[in-house]
């Protein structure tokens, strides 16, 4: 099948709307069989790891509370932050936008005379599509989470927040092992299969040599305290804190949302972040760092904060939940439009009911794909009751949709704008406003009712135009003789007015 | 005691025997119902679309319409929803836009008194065995707003239970998404269409002869389905198999 080329962040305007993406990727059954496994098997797991806590609720409001507070005062806590990593020996800089991120990095990099870096998974850097702008560069990134490196090798996009080849299967893992490995290094072992223990070998062996030549790593960050400055990443595989550790040189690139005041908040999140994530109790991997330590870990540490369309998110006040976000990816693992759709779909590093709700507001919404991602969900629900900082994702779909089609005030680069509504709403919105003035007017709606019934012998059973998304896969109901409304009125006497 | 039914437009135009449904059961119950007929929607797809403005007069009409009354019975977990999630939102909001309070006024006047049927039975009536008897295989799909945002619980089994000749079957899967989600039905037709697939699979799986919800909508979206796929599963909304007794078992299927 063929895969959308490399190139992160897809730009906005080419890539097809939600809708579109999403008919093709439901067609795909191996690509349908591999999320429902994968989606379904950590469900399960999720919801055990998350029963075995008697005070979940009670840590899930104390996560949603501590990063509100944190929001509300972000500007505080950044500049605490600044000072405790300068203090430590760390470097701060200040990103506005993905480009000026992109520079700061290109130039600490080109300061150290490396042209190879390695990278620890990082949300923040798919986000500003940092590999490809290095690239551009002349300057190669390796990825060396495994999921990570299944992608990059496959020149494939990542579809899922925490397992971003969660799209391939054992098989395709190792095809993609066989035919790219030796191109960025240490080719696959001869005679590779698709056993997971062989797998993650072969990974070891090409990784290890990146991990004992890189001088240079990249990373993001899960959290920031920001009283001492400390940085701190989660994972299972361990390769981050090889990255972490070796290189002479740490670059962070960090979301200034992902700040938080104080050690002892990390206790709630270091709680609900691996049982949402990967459902374990505690995640094999925890590394933090505080500036730099004299013989010990990378001499240079630069932080790179980075906004990117933040600051605009927080100053909405439906939409800055958003912000909360610890990236455990939950909400995709519950999600049955994500589960069928793929992740590849949405168009944006963030996939899922996540994504439907930051790509928006971090991007806008002004082209097809942004403005079509808030109706990228049936409003089920399931994702607020996973997301373990009650993100109540719902209410900001609902509200990014009144965006799209009523327009209104919103703030783009810290400029309050007013924004009109989104172009191809025009029908909708006259059916919308047509539908509210029958509702408005019960007589009439009465009256429609009365030719419905009449005619419901002459109804087709499959609609043309629009109606058609409707009929093609579902039979049309059958047309009662009479509604309740003349039932009542038949039987019950005249009553009220209409 | 003041009981008014808000029958939901869908029910009023495609299911006005689940209305009927609800009378009966109501009136077997000893509970006089009335149907003021300055009622029509909810204004859920206008504003679940995201157009908030269009919502709000219907949102004022629904609270003018059932002033007065102590309670009013949705057989729409959706719709109730709608109410008393959104309701408050949309008055908060033009509060906050400076267009006064006349609205969360009006919401906050609806929210306490509006149940869904179950809701009614169980916690205002205090039932759970409404004396029907249904002679059928039934699977209950528990719909999302029921499920989620009014958290219904185990209300509709434990009324489904007490049903004499009712056999329950389990549903596979049952707290996923049947797909339908007003406007993504057609917004988003191909994702729609194969949560509706696995639905029914599933719910055709069980070997039920019906499959019960608490939202027509949803049935609208899983019946069809079901029938495209040549099942022989039918649609029941849970007050029609609530109101069934001797006398009149299987017209409802
Ligand atoms: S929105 Fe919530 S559930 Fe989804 S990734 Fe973020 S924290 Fe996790």
């Amino acid at each position: 099948m063929t895969r959308i080329p490399l190139g992160m962040p897809t730009p906005p305007g080419a890539a097809p709307a939600f809708p579109a993406a999403a008919a093709r990727s439901t067609q795909d059954a191996t690509l349908r069989e591999n999320l429902r496994h994968a989606t379904h098997t950590i469900r399960a797991k999720r919801a055990a790891a998350v029963a075995e806590l008697s005070d979940w609720a009670e840590l899930r409001a104390a996560g949603a509370a501590i990063k509100d507070h944190t929001l509300r005062h972000l500007d505080h806590y950044l500049e605490q932050a600044e000072a405790a990593v300068t203090a430590a020996g760390g470097q701060v800089h200040w990103a506005a936008d993905a480009a000026e991120a992109q520079a700061i990095v290109t130039r600490l990099v080109r300061d150290t005379g490396e042209r190879e870096v390695v990278k620890v998974k990082s949300m923040a850097t798919q986000e500003i599509g940092l590999n490809e702008a290095l690239a551009a560069a002349g300057i190669t990134a390796y990825e060396t989470d495994l999921a990570e490196l299944i992608v990059q090798l496959g020149n494939d996009l990542p579809s899922h927040i925490l397992v971003p080849a969660i799209h391939r299967n054992r098989a395709e893992i190792r095809d993609i092992f066989r035919e790219h490995m030796a191109r960025w290094g240490r080719p696959a072992p001869d005679g590779l299969t698709d056993e997971p223990a062989e797998l993650a070998e072969a990974a070891r062996l090409h990784l290890r040599e990146k991990f004992l030549s890189a001088k240079v790593a990249i990373s993001g960050a899960n959290f920031l305290v920001a009283e001492t400055g400390t940085l701190v990443v989660v994972e299972s595989e361990g390769n981050g804190r090889m990255c972490l550790t070796l290189p002479e040189t740490l670059i962070s690139v960090v979301g200034i949302e992902k700040v938080i005041p104080a050690w002892r908040d990390l206790e709630v999140f270091l709680q609900l972040l691996p049982r949402s994530s990967t459902a374990e109790r505690m995640n094999p991997y925890t590394s933090m760092w505080t500036g730099t330590s004299h013989g010990d870990g990378p001499a240079a540490f630069h932080l790179v904060l980075l906004d990117n369309g933040r600051t605009d998110a927080l100053a909405d006040q439906v939409g800055r939940q958003a912000l909360r976000c610890i990236r455990c990816s939950a909400c995709l693992n519950v999600c049955p439009v994500y589960e069928r759709a793929g992740g590849h779909a949405y168009g944006s590093a963030y996939p899922g009911p996540i994504g439907a709700i930051l790509t928006p507001q971090l991007r806008g919404t002004a082209s097809a794909l942004d403005a079509s991602l808030p109706y990228a969900s049936s409003l089920c629900g399931a994702c607020y009751e996973v997301c373990p900082v009650a993100i109540d994702i719902p209410e900001i779909l609902v509200r990014l949709r009144e965006r799209v089609v009523e327009g209104g005030a919103v703030t783009i680069r810290g400029t309050r704008a007013v924004i009109r509504p989104a172009k191809g709403h025009a029908a909708e919105r006259a059916a919308m406003r047509a539908a509210r003035w029958t509702f408005d007017h019960p007589r009439a709606l009465r009256a429609g009712q009365r030719l419905v019934s009449r005619t419901r012998r002459l109804h087709p059973r499959r609609l043309a135009g629009p109606g058609r998304a409707w009929s093609d896969t579902r039979e049309l109901p059958e047309v009662p003789p009479e509604s309740f409304r003349e039932w009542w009125q038949r039987t019950r006497g005249p009553q009220g007015t209409a | 005691m003041r009981v008014a039914l808000f029958v939901t437009c869908v029910n009023d135009t495609l299911y006005p025997r689940t209305g009927q449904a609800v009378v009966t059961l109501l009136e077997r119950l000893g509970v006089e119902v009335d149907f003021p007929a300055a009622q029509t929607c909810c204004g859920q797809p206008q504003y679940n679309t995201g157009y908030r403005r269009e919502t709000e007069p219907l949102a004022h009409r629904y609270a003018d319409t059932f002033r007065g009354y102590d309670h009013i019975v949705v057989p729409s977990g959706s719709c109730a929803a709608m109410v008393r999630d959104n309701y408050p939102r949309l008055g908060a909001r033009a509060a906050a836009e400076g267009r006064g309070r006349g609205l969360a006024d009006a919401a906050a006047s609806v929210v306490p008194r509006t149940y869904e049927l179950t809701e009614f039975l169980v916690d205002v009536l205090g039932v759970t065995d409404v004396g029907a008897y249904y002679p059928h295989t039934v699977t209950y799909h528990p719909t999302c707003h029921g499920l989620r945002l009014l958290r219904l619980g185990d209300r509709p089994l434990t009324l489904l239970r007490k049903v004499r000749g009712l056999r329950l079957l389990e549903l596979e899967g049952a707290e996923e998404c049947c797909g339908f989600g007003g406007t993504f039905a057609v917004k988003n037709a191909a994702v729609s269409a194969a949560m509706g697939t696995d639905k029914a699979r599933a719910i055709t799986a069980t070997g039920a002869d019906a499959v019960c919800t608490v939202d027509n909508s949803c049935q609208l979206h899983i019946g069809g389905t079901l029938a495209r796929q040549g099942s022989a599963v039918r649609p029941v909304h849970l007050a029609e198999i609530l109101a069934s007794t001797e006398g009149t078992e299987g017209k409802a299927l």
